[in-house]
């Protein structure tokens, strides 16, 4: 048959504009296959794309029909989709189902992106937090406990089967054009709740250089975990002011009140467990990822919040 | 125009606007760096610590050119007058020197990034919370810190107690040695005066999660201050025990005690 079999990859979340943008850089060189829990997404005749969901057992017929050499796992469902029971049921046994599919059918290089939330927002948080921080998200709240658990899974795998030579990626705020995350959204829109008196140092990501940090990933055979985030920082307050967005302070003394209030608005951009992340900075060290990949963000935050003032559009 | 662009007309002549930018920082494009220092917060924040610097206090600073010009160094200071005043005027000294200024990092209280509007906005004028990560990253940066090894313990100090050093924690020795950073000590006199307390009120410090709660008239003093630079002492990075290093802390300990001494005997009166 072919002399030289092109790399066959496995890209999950395949519905979301990170993936299609990794896909887009992708499929030229390799063999793609595309899977969503959410939808099945039409991406031309050469990608077959499948709408499934990881624990049904016809999951393991696509690891028999293909043959993967790798699998980009982008398929996280976000903190602000979802229930908590679904989420949980995805993200953590859909993964390691995914992981030990991938295990059992040899494949040789897993990407895993996941977040940097998992850090957790702690008033007592230093910045340029390292890889090897503890994760304490799971102390803030219930609905980040599937992020933390999906790591704490990735790296028991990274150990155990070391064959997987598997890396997980913790980005930054990813933004940018086509980006539905609760951040992205926040940006967008016209007004946006701030906790009055807190604006916490953020870092953002283009989704164009975050999809050419998980093409770098899997190319550069690296395992490990890494942080991925631009060495520039703004404060939130201000990201949405360079946005043109009109701030709309929530009373953040005591602690219980904005709780109350975001509990009753019901935003989905704007979550109640995502609270903290609005008070206390999270600002993670991205050298290691830019030293071992050799990565350089290309897209300025000017330019980001630029695109952001210039496509307004109601939340 | 926002509050703040009316305000930086209003404080910031462009010399100074040129002054501050010409003291080079780690700063991101929006000139933001990882621990919320802001470059045009801090020409606010210099011109109002000005007016308190030479109107208010009449500070009187001595040695500040023995701080080194570049490279990693921890200023070390005791502690006192209940509201961060000390850590202020000494940033402000190291900035407002005439042969090559810096802009020093103040490490704070673990409680102020919790409070509203004052934890952010000491984060822009470069205060850091004060976690030992922090620290080493920021000495790797080559930036100036000031540190009070005292904490709370200095200056929460009652008047009683005053120019009496507290326990001094080790972990400014431990950083300084691993960075191969100057230490620089520094003598403040005066600020135990700008807010004297007779008591602590422990229960209401207790329910309202603060680190102590004076019982002081509610005026800031204007005490005369004197800030005594040392000589940089250099301490070599050898595997030591922890008995050692508080040794060498003693050290540092004594020569802010000698320069507190010194700040008395050349002061003549209280204001």
């Amino acid at each position: 048959m072919d002399q030289a079999r092109r790399p066959r990859i496995l890209v999950t979340g395949a519905a979301g504009a990170l993936a299609q943008q990794v896909i887009s850089r992708l499929r030229k060189d390799c063999d793609l296959v595309a899977v969503d829990f959410r939808e099945q997404v039409y991406l031309g005749d050469e990608i077959p794309s499948y709408c499934i969901d990881f624990n049904k057992r016809g999951f393991e017929d696509l690891f028999r029909r293909y043959e993967f050499d790798g699998v980009i796992h982008m398929g996280r469902i976000m903190s602000s989709q979802e229930t908590r029971m679904r989420r949980y049921n995805a993200n953590v046994l859909g993964t390691q189902r995914m992981l030990d599919l991938s295990h059992k059918y040899g494949i040789t290089r897993v990407v895993i992106l996941s977040t940097y939330h998992v850090y957790g927002a702690v008033a007592y948080n230093p910045a340029l937090i390292e890889e090897d921080a503890p994760l304490k998200a799971v102390g803030l709240s219930m609905d980040l406990i599937d992020s933390v658990e999906l790591e704490n899974l990735a790296n028991i795998y990274l150990w155990r089967y070391p064959d997987l030579n598997i890396t997980i990626l913790r980005p930054c705020n990813i933004v940018g054009p086509g980006v539905r995350n609760s951040i992205s959204t926040l940006l967008s829109s016209e007004r946006a709740p701030v906790l009055a008196g807190f604006s916490p140092m953020m870092q953002f990501i283009h989704i164009d250089d975050m999809a050419d940090a998980i093409v770098l990933a899997y190319q550069k055979d690296h395992k490990g975990i890494y942080n991925v985030a631009p060495e520039d920082w703004v404060a939130y307050q201000h990201a949405l002011k360079l946005c043109g967005c009109k701030r709309l302070p929530i009373p953040s003394v005591p602690p219980l009140v904005p709780k109350l209030i975001l509990k009753t608005l019901g935003l989905r951009s704007f979550p109640p467990y995502l609270l903290s992340f609005f008070k206390y900075p999270v600002v993670i060290d991205g050298r290691a990822f830019a030293r071992a990949f050799d990565f350089k963000p290309k897209r300025p935050l000017k330019a980001i919040f630029r695109f952001y003032r210039e496509n307004k559009k109601p939340i | 125009m926002s509050l703040s662009s009316f305000l930086k007309s209003k404080l910031v002549p462009a010399s100074l606007d040129e002054k501050v930018n010409r003291i080079r920082k780690p700063i991101g494009s929006l000139g933001y760096d990882p621990w919320g220092y802001n470059n045009e917060a801090i020409k606010v924040g210099y011109s109002l610590t000005q007016q308190l610097y030479e109107k208010y206090f009449r500070v009187e600073a001595e040695g500040v050119d023995k701080v080194p010009a570049e490279g990693p160094v921890l200023i070390v200071a005791n502690h006192s007058g209940q509201l961060p005043l000390d850590g202020l005027l000494i940033g402000y000294a190291l900035a407002s020197r005439e042969n090559k200024p810096r802009m020093p990092r103040a490490m704070i209280e673990r409680f102020f990034p919790t409070v509203p509007y004052l934890g952010n906005l000491l984060n822009e004028m470069g205060a850091v919370l004060g976690d030992p990560i922090n620290c080493a990253k920021m000495l790797a940066n080559n930036e100036a810190v000031v540190v009070f090894p005292e904490g709370i313990r200095g200056s929460g100090k009652l008047y009683k107690d005053r120019y009496q050093l507290k326990r001094f924690g080790n972990g400014f020795m431990h950083l300084a040695m691993k960075y191969k950073a100057p230490i620089v000590p520094v003598g403040v006199v005066g600020c135990e005066e700008t807010i004297p307390a007779i008591a602590n009120f422990k229960p209401l410090a207790h329910a309202l999660g603060l680190p102590y709660v004076p019982i002081a008239l509610p005026v800031v003093f204007p005490a005369k201050v004197h800030l005594n630079f040392g000589d940089p002492m250099m301490f070599d990075d050898t595997d030591i025990t922890e008995d050692q290093i508080a040794e060498r802390v003693e050290q540092v300990k004594a020569s802010i005690s000698a320069l507190i001494d010194k700040g008395l005997n050349d002061r003549k009166r209280l204001f």
